[in-house]
């Protein structure tokens, strides 16, 4: 499993409710439930996975995450996850607000933009940065998002959303490996894993 | 109501099957029926395969389809060369596998492949029912079913499974008896006929109704409206098929010709597959079955049924794990359809999965096979079976 899935699986509480946004064929959805009790859901837009993660097994809804969460009452989940997929989301707030909404925890991953290899690779070729984690060129990206991690967390506070817990690590986009970082995350981390709580009324 | 699995090797065979007969209601305990008026003895054809345990939780009830019938799968005899109509789904090793599960499948009310409907005798008059015959519903078979399970000694099914016309079994049976389900099955189906499915049905019905050997239903003794009845059919395979699976399948090519007729012989080979299917369905079928069996489809509203017009409301009395399977050419029950019960799931949440299965074949693509549909069939059931069978070890 991915390393920052590992990560996550980490944070979440044995027997909780888990909701998985882009759960792929299930990998973490399966792990939690073998190693920690929970009852997990997950929501994937591909036909291919999502028919994979249900054969396993898994309650997972094929469909699109923003109209599929909109369905669940408040506070059905313990835990709801969007790993590695915050950098294409159209309207972040609106979707953060809605895991929030919910889930009384979302975890979220991304890939932290302004890692020192991007930085470089700008700065020396001027070239937008194509990295292991960010593997596209301008015109074929879905990532629209560019997230450094410093600017994830002004746009927490500006949310009045209170991170709970946070990690940086260094690791590549499919490994299963990794280690967390604690000197300037902004510039040495290729991800950014965040929990956070529903925002104060 | 698809003719193609007939040709198809479907593989390893559950076997030999028998049609069994359960009848109720011959002391007492008639049969209230939706419509306020009373049946009795009700007859239902069944078929079983695969064995029930020792706990008899490993029992899986199959609904069929409008014009089904109980044979499942496995053949009547050893000469016997036209399997079952869900071979392909349901024998040992296949998804609906006969060596982990109790198979039943039985006729609905109203049909007339062995159970109770209009062309059954009525007592009172030594004749056919024909239109005498109460109009039945959805829930009138399922209440059926539930007395047949009863008498299997079957405290609760494992699963209910079915698809189009059985699909609303499905969703019926998981509201209306919740405690008596551990999951549901309903593919290619909806909560309630949209205006354009009753409009495809009410065609279909004029059809035969328009045609004068119907004699308002009394065609026992007389012949029966073989021309009306065909029509009907035509109408349906219509609607089960889609643009893409016609294209594919006949385009525009001619049958057994290189030019056109110059009058009303079957050009083009869509027509002679039209005429061939109807006429086909006229040797085993009644017509009138097919007026009561159509009028229980339109009826079906599990919202107003259960729900007071609110499908969240009636799926609040749900409590069984969900499976809820379409297809994207399916036009008569459109993936919409399903998305708006799966939304009711949810909001009660209530354990669901759902999967838009991508198939060219319209309606028809849950009888054809299907690499998606039967590993999600059979991944579901596992962990269906991981989670509700008791002492299976004891499972032969």
């Amino acid at each position: 499993m991915r390393f920052d899935l590992q990560v996550i699986a980490s944070w979440i509480e044995p027997e909780s409710r888990v909701l998985d946004l882009g759960c792929r064929t299930g990998s973490l959805l399966i792990h939690l439930t073998q190693e920690k009790s929970i009852r997990g859901t997950g929501i994937e837009i591909d036909e291919t996975a999502a028919g994979e993660a249900i054969a396993k097994g898994l309650s997972v809804i094929h469909g699109d995450i923003y109209e599929e969460i909109e369905d669940y009452p408040d506070n059905v989940f313990d835990y709801v996850i969007l790993s590695q997929t915050l950098q294409q989301v159209y309207d972040p707030e609106k979707l953060i607000r809605e895991m929030l909404r919910v889930g009384k925890r979302c975890i979220v991953s991304f890939p932290n933009f302004t890692h020192i290899k991007n930085r470089l690779q700008m700065f020396l070729s001027g070239r937008a940065p194509v990295s292991k984690e960010l593997p596209y060129e301008w015109f074929n990206t879905p990532n629209i998002r560019v997230i450094p991690i410093i600017d994830f967390r002004r746009f927490c506070a500006g949310l009045n959303i209170p991170i709970v817990r946070e990690v940086a690590l260094s690791t590549h986009h499919h490994d299963t490996k990794g280690r967390v970082i604690h000197f300037l995350p902004n510039l040495l981390a290729t991800f950014g894993v965040f929990m956070l709580g529903q925002a104060e009324k | 109501m698809n003719e193609q699995t007939n040709t198809l090797n479907t593989g390893p065979t559950v076997g030999q099957v028998k049609k069994q007969t359960f009848t109720f209601g011959q002391t007492g305990e008639e049969l209230t029926l939706d419509c306020g008026r009373t049946l009795a003895p009700v007859s239902l054809a069944f078929e079983t395969c695969g064995t029930l345990n020792k706990t008899k939780s490993n029992a899986i009830l199959i609904c069929h389809a409008l014009t089904g019938d109980s044979h499942v799968a496995g053949f009547y005899s050893p000469d016997d060369n036209k399997p079952g109509w869900w071979d392909l789904m349901v024998g040992p090793g296949k998804p609906i596998d006969t060596n982990k599960y109790f198979v039943i499948c039985s006729n609905v009310i109203g049909g007339c492949m062995g159970s109770t409907g209009p062309v059954s005798r009525n007592a009172a008059t030594n004749k056919p029912y024909g239109t005498d015959f109460p109009v039945v519903t959805i829930g009138d078979m399922v209440e059926c079913q539930r007395r047949l399970i009863d008498s299997l000694d079957i405290d609760k099914l494992l699963a209910v499974i079915g698809g189009s016309v059985g699909g609303m079994q499905v969703l019926e049976w998981s509201v209306r008896y919740p405690d008596r389900v551990c999951a549901a099955l309903p593919l290619a189906t909806t909560t309630k006929h949209s205006a354009q499915a009753i409009a495809f049905n009410e065609v279909a019905r004029q059809a035969i109704m328009a045609d004068p050997t119907w004699n308002q239903g009394n065609y026992y003794e007389t012949g029966r409206p073989e021309h009306g009845l065909a029509v009907a059919r035509m109408i349906g395979h219509i609607t089960y098929l889609s643009d893409e699976s016609m294209r594919h399948k006949f385009d525009r090519k001619l049958q057994d010709r290189c030019e056109f007729s110059f009058d009303f012989e079957a050009d083009f080979q869509v027509e002679s597959y039209l005429r061939y299917q109807g006429n086909k369905f006229v040797d085993r079928f009644d017509a009138n079955s097919f007026l009561y069996l159509t009028k229980a489809a339109d009826y079906f509203n599990l919202e107003n049924a259960y729900g007071e017009g609110s499908l969240m409301a009636a799926f609040s009395r749900a409590r069984c794990r969900y499976l809820v399977i379409s297809f994207t050419s399916d036009w008569l029950y459109p993936t919409y359809q399903s998305k708006t019960m799966v939304k009711a799931m949810k909001k009660n949440g209530l354990d669901v999965s759902f999967c838009e299965i991508e198939a060219p074949w319209g309606h028809d693509a849950f009888l054809l096979p299907n690499e998606r549909l039967n590993n999600l069939l059979s991944g579901f059931l596992d962990r269906v079976r991981a989670e509700c069978v008791r002492g299976d070890t004891d499972a032969i």
